[in-house]
């Protein structure tokens, strides 16, 4: 009898389903269009075509971009907002930031409109002292006036609730009297730190993605239950954990980068079974290219980011730089004679010139199928019988190499060689700025595109290597299959470091640290083991940015042990410590990870597969440094391992195809991947 | 010649090194001004004319342009001393020759590659405090610069290598905050050397040649760019004249003319009809005010570049005696309002001959407030933060309600941490009701900060302008509301005689200080904007129900627009 533990990642245009049979040992993937509106029927459908029998199944885990397009479209649900009287428009005021530096046409629609935004008398001050104690009459009433104006959720948030969240907590339990209703929000419920316009942004997009996520969630769990499926499931969040349905409705504003999450914690997990620590991962789109850093075999995470311009979610979210530089983006020579590639682009629809779906401007895909690094006759993806090579040499003619005076393919190259250099910036900005060396990195693309474009990295930035997963077209849908279940905790402490008592506040620390764990155990889920981390942020006194300090607590905290730890994180950091300033502790932060049991990456290995000789389907010419060279075709997937094939070269399968620049090698590892480096 | 394909590679390349240093000092700064509010910037010069060749995109805009006189004036000293060696490390905040005010102190490095001077290396940043008569130096009663801070000319912070504590001494004895100072200080060293790595870094690989033909090449194409952008303005003359309030020391307006020529792909801004230099300190320097110019060239143009050819094409006519060109002692520290007003002039001539790629004026003023005094225990405090307004309606939208200033990229500091770090309590945080600028297009809203002090006593400081000359709407669109600042006394509520400008009052526990900031201009006539937007805008509670009728001439009534008389009062408004 199988056991299927299923990856399912809805992206934009493919859902892409992972079935990993753990009895039998096998895998099998499939891609099969999203069903926009309602996304669990594409994932049902993803899954009936490689699992006959839903009964087998024990495990789906799922990584969804229905929180961050609800976002980006403005489609949550209508939100109230019960405050503070005097604050009802931090919402709206941001940090009095703007959209661009230059130019000031900056507009922002709030997801909460200003007449759903209330105000109750209440106080709090910044040391926690009640100063005024909310009445629940008063907060029941604008509840009930919200309701009546047909608010679906609400968020409470009272100015300076991280120090004393006593008011919000009997508001809360006002609202839920009159108004019984799962989509109500106390603002330190969602994230007890300090400064208001994060913690109200964050905790009012989770009640706004509330009721949008979890009708989502239960017409999943019954479109499955309907196929007799009996199993669990899991949502993938923002970093790089899974949590279960309950935990996804309660804080979906955790799932906002699920899908990118996932796809870093595959690479991760493909990285650490090849044996590579340090990876930078490269996910090229049609109008961006995202890279995301693994060191030491752990991904970076960033405290917040913005899903869209004052749209802040502040969690931890696995850390992922995005510039415009994807296969849709527009070369363009600028009035000063410069060549430009992106921001502009004709993303997937209409899409590059060779589409012949309306854009007539040149993009990078047009220059990688000017330059036969792309086969004309199979576009990836499927969408496309052919690929227009003759309109894309014309775009490129007339807007890059006329008024540049080069020729087509020179043209062609340069967009490469411009677009190439903006992704190795993207990766200088992550690594070396960060203090590593890129020559102890390697590449990981996944997507369609990044395997045209990782030979040049690794030239451009001196990287290693690269490394080719075996499927780069379902690396998220892996990443749900792989991931470990991870719940953070942070809670704001602002006070220096000789006024703290340490052994008070580990034990506080170690108590949030249990009843985080028994959030982990309840999902039911079995692990191998259970991890936990502590970690605080502090400042020198004076400063406003903090430094991320772990710390191990072992037999309990001391002052001494926590000065050591941030002196040790300040110096990596910025180089010199600063004598005599006394240091502040701003807050701590508790992560409990559950570790799934491990998958088996050699269960990509090839079973037998031929020689290089034989895995040759054909040539094409590919123009490559300033030069038309006969490149050898292989059919990728058909390769033993252990085979090496020396650039210029173009590896194809059905969801990539790969360029191996001249000067490198590419070789089957005993995973499955694709190991490219330089020729020895 | 460097061929296109490495130039375009190369700025990528030099633009983040500059980037680099930004965020840098942003992420080790120990003042919140810079640390929040992005009050700083990096940058490469010209090893011989100290132009600006490469400079960082999340600094303060305005120092885009001024920088360049910073570096200038450091390789006119060290000519005059015993010349530029490697391992020198200069400082200074000498605002006639580097631009702005005192509070920004300027650390200019020379990078040498095989012994010979590559380029320059530089870091501006606001720091906390830098003496002078009032905490945070916002002194808008100031007569001459000594009683705005110290004045330090160019001296070398590093000689040969070697660390001159001394010259730290000096500097911090003469700052209220010395600890802050001294993280700031640190911080932009840090800058200098990972800017200095990463140069070299690049040079290793593309070697000086290539390097230095990409730099000229870069500042030719700045400047045909530019060319081509005035190219497309119509030949002619336009004239724009805007006010500030008053100088601080006497109530009188002062006022800022710009015409501004187009001959062919060349531009004059002539600044002739402004008022000569005042008393009080809302003086600028020459360089500040050619900066100023780029910074709003630069809103209205998005794409050309910040380097010295930008400027190549432009030609400035002000008077040396000018409010526009001061020199020594002539206080100068309130420079923030007077460039914001040149901003504005900018914006209104150019709508007159470029209505698409407008705007009409934001906020217009810093408003800088400080609170400051002593807590039981002694210590010192001073609560120092500029506070955000509406910007300007354009013609594809309504203004941005409560944007930062356009010199600037500063975010506010959370109001949290402002009540976690000092002795105050906000009462009202809010967008401000009617004060955008009415217009097809209206402008965005500013802002109503209330604060109440929670200590024995505290003295209070406002620098802001806007109070009696509010920001101007263009193409048509009317006027934002004005700045307007009250505190409380034991006999009832006041407002300064300088209208957004004061010094050294003294409140008391429980009482507060009230400042409601500028909305931002109209875009294009405002009888014109659809009435159903008219009548979100007052659902929203943006607009009352009584300047609907009055400036937008629409009539709402229980929620609903009055068809039939708002169409009588735009008809009648239309005869």
């Amino acid at each position: 009898m199988s056991a299927y533990v299923i990856g399912v990642d809805v992206g934009g245009t493919f859902t892409d389903v992972f079935v990993w049979d753990e009895a039998e040992g096998r895998v099998t993937t499939t891609k099969v269009p999203s069903t926009r509106g309602d996304q669990s029927k594409g994932f049902i459908e993803g899954i009936g075509q490689l699992v006959a029998t839903f009964g087998d199944i024990r495990t789906v885990v799922h990584g969804t971009t229905v929180g961050t397009n609800a976002l980006l479209e403005r489609k949550g649900a209508r939100t109230g907002i019960v405050t503070t009287t005097g604050f009802r428009d931090v919402l709206e005021m941001r940090r009095r930031d703007r959209p661009t530096t230059w130019g000031l046409r900056g507009a922002y629609t709030p997801v909460v409109d200003r007449p759903d935004r209330r105000e109750v008398a209440e106080r709090v001050l910044a040391d926690g002292t009640v100063m005024e104690k909310v009445s629940p009459d008063a907060v029941k009433a604008e509840a009930q006036a919200l309701r009546e104006a047909g608010c679906e959720a609400l968020c409470v948030f009272f100015v300076n609730g991280y120090a004393n969240a006593e008011n919000e907590r009997i508001a809360v339990e006002a609202v839920r009297s009159v108004w019984p209703n799962a989509y109500v929000t106390a603002a330190t419920e969602i994230l007890p730190e300090i400064r208001e316009f994060e913690r109200l942004s964050t905790a009012t997009l989770n009640a706004y993605l509330q009721p949008v996520v979890s009708s989502y969630l239960d017409r999943l769990e019954s479109g499955l239950d309907a196929q007799g499926f009996a199993g669990q499931v899991l949502i993938v969040q923002s970093n790089g954990g899974v949590m279960s349905v309950g935990s996804a409705k309660r804080t979906p504003v955790r799932t906002a980068l699920s899908g990118p999450a996932a796809g870093v914690i595959a690479a991760q997990a493909i990285a650490t079974a090849a044996g590579v620590e340090n990876i930078v991962t490269c996910d090229m789109g049609g109008t961006s290219f995202d890279v995301s850093l693994v060191a030491g075999g752990t991904p970076a995470l960033a405290p917040q980011t913005a899903i869209d311009f004052g749209l802040v979610v502040r969690s931890p979210m696995i850390e992922i730089t995005t510039i415009g530089a994807g296969g849709g983006s527009i070369a363009t020579v600028d009035a000063s004679g410069l060549l430009r590639v992106g921001p502009e682009s004709a993303g997937s629809d209409p899409g590059p010139v060779c589409y012949g779906l309306g854009n007539d401007r040149p993009t990078v895909t047009d220059a990688n199928l000017v330059l036969g690094r792309i086969n004309p006759d199979r576009p990836i993806g499927g969408k496309l019988d052919r690929l227009d090579i003759d309109a894309a040499r014309a775009a490129i003619a007339r807007d890059v190499a006329e008024p540049l005076g080069i020729s087509v393919e020179a043209a062609a190259e340069a967009i490469l060689a411009l677009a190439n250099a903006k992704m190795a910036g993207a990766i200088r900005l992550v690594s070396i700025e960060k203090g590593h060396d890129p020559a102890k990195f390697s590449a990981m693309p996944f997507g369609g595109g990044g395997s045209l474009h990782t030979g040049a990295l690794i030239k451009d930035v001196g990287l290693r290597s690269a490394l080719v997963p075996r499927f780069p077209g379902v690396t998220s849908a892996l990443g749900c299959v792989v991931a470990d279940m991870r719940h953070d905790r942070v809670q704001t402490v602002n006070r220096l470091l000789p006024e703290i008592d340490a052994g008070a506040l580990g034990a506080e620390m170690a108590q949030a640290a249990d009843e985080t764990e028994a959030l982990v155990l309840a999902s039911g889920t079995t692990f191998d083991r259970i991890d936990r981390a502590y970690e605080f942020d502090m400042l020198y006194l004076g400063q406003t940015h903090t430094v991320a300090v772990p710390v191990e607590m072992g037999e309990g905290l001391t002052r001494e042990a926590m000065q050591a730890a941030f002196d040790a994180a300040y110096r990596t950091a910025f180089g010199r410590l600063l004598e005599g300033i006394p240091m502040r502790v701003m807050n701590y932060r508790v992560t409990v990870i559950g570790r799934r049991p491990a998958f088996d990456m050699a269960l990509f290995a090839p079973e037998g597969g031929v020689g290089a000789a034989e895995a040759r389907t054909g040539t094409r010419r590919v123009w490559a440094e300033g030069a038309w060279h006969e490149a050898g075709i292989y059919d990728r997937l058909s390769l033993a391992t252990g085979e090496a094939i020396a650039g210029p070269a173009i590896l194809e399968q059905p969801d990539t195809t790969i360029f191996v620049d001249p000067g490198l090698t590419a070789r089957v590892d005993r995973f499955g991947n694709l190991v490219i480096e330089r020729t020895a | 010649m460097i061929d296109p394909v490495t130039l375009a590679i190369l700025k990528g390349r030099f633009e983040q090194i500059a980037d680099e240093m930004d965020a840098t000092l942003f992420r080790s700064a120990f003042n919140p001004i810079i640390a929040e509010a992005h009050d700083a910037s990096h940058g490469l010069y010209d090893a011989q004319t100290g132009e600006t060749l490469v400079q960082g995109k999340s600094g303060l805009p305005i120092f885009v342009g001024v920088m360049a006189f910073a570096v200038k004036a450091v390789i006119e000293k060290a000519a005059e001393r015993d010349g530029v060696a490697e391992g020198d490390v200069w400082i200074f905040n000498d605002p006639y020759d580097g631009g702005t005010h005192l509070s920004d102190f300027r650390l200019v490095k020379p990078v040498f590659r095989d012994g010979r001077l590559f380029c320059w290396l530089a870091s501006v940043g606001h720091w906390h405090d830098v003496g002078g008569n009032v905490p945070g130096n916002y002194n808008p009663a100031a007569t001459e610069s000594f009683q705005e801070g110290m004045l330090i000319p160019p001296v070398k912070l590093y000689d040969r290598g070697t660390f001159r504590q001394d010259v730290v001494d000096i500097l911090s004895a003469n700052s209220r905050l010395p600890l802050s100072l001294y993280g700031d200080l640190n911080g932009q060293i840090n800058a200098l050397e990972l800017g200095e790595r990463r140069l070299h870094e690049l040079l290793d690989e593309y070697g000086r040649d290539r390097a230095e033909e990409a730099l000229a090449a870069l500042k030719d194409r700045a400047a045909t760019m530019m060319r081509a952008q005035i190219a497309q303005l119509p030949d002619g003359t336009v004239s724009a004249e805007d006010w500030l309030d008053n100088d601080g020391i006497t109530d009188e307006p002062l006022r800022i003319a710009l015409d501004l020529r187009i001959e062919g792909d060349r531009m004059v801004m002539d600044f002739s009809r402004s008022s000569p230099a005042c008393a009080g300190p809302v003086n600028i320097s020459r360089s500040t005010c050619v900066a100023a110019c780029y910074v709003a060239l630069k809103h209205i143009f998005g794409e050309v570049p910040a380097n010295a050819g930008v400027l190549e094409p432009v030609d400035f006519v002000i008077d040396e005696g000018s409010l526009l060109s001061v020199t020594a002692p002539k206080p100068v520290g309130g420079y923030t309002e007077t460039i914001l007003r040149l901003i504005d002039v900018v914006f209104q001539a150019v709508a007159q001959i470029a209505p698409g790629p407008a705007m009409a004026c934001a906020y217009g003023t810093i408003n800088a407030l400080s609170l400051a005094g002593h807590r039981a225990d002694g210590r010192r405090w001073v609560m120092f933060s500029f506070f955000g307004g509406g910007h300007g309606a354009h013609g594809a939208g309504d203004g941005l309600n409560h944007g930062n200033a356009p010199i600037s990229t500063a975010t506010i500091p959370p109001l949290e941490i402002l009540e976690a770090a000092y002795p105050v309590r906000f009462t009202q945080w809010a967008l401000r009701e009617d004060s955008g600028g009415p217009g097809r297009w209206r402008g965005g809203l500013g802002a109503v900060y209330e604060i109440e002090l929670l200590e024995e006593r505290a003295d209070v400081f406002l620098f802001g302008e806007r109070g009696k000359v509010p920001p101007r709407g263009v193409v048509g669109g009317d006027e934002g509301a004005p700045n307007r600042f009250f505190y409380q006394q034991a006999d009832g509520e006041h407002s300064p005689p300088m209208v957004s400008k004061m010094i050294g009052i003294h409140i008391a526990r429980g009482q507060r200080v009230r400042l409601e900031t500028p909305g931002g201009g109209g875009y294009g006539d405002a009888f014109a904007r659809p009435a159903d937007e008219v009548l979100a805008d007052v659902a929203r509670g943006y607009v009352s129900e009584a300047a609907a009728r009055d400036l937008y001439g629409v009539a709402i009534s229980g929620g609903a627009v009055d068809d039939a008389a708002t169409k009588t009062i735009r008809k009648e408004a239309a005869e």
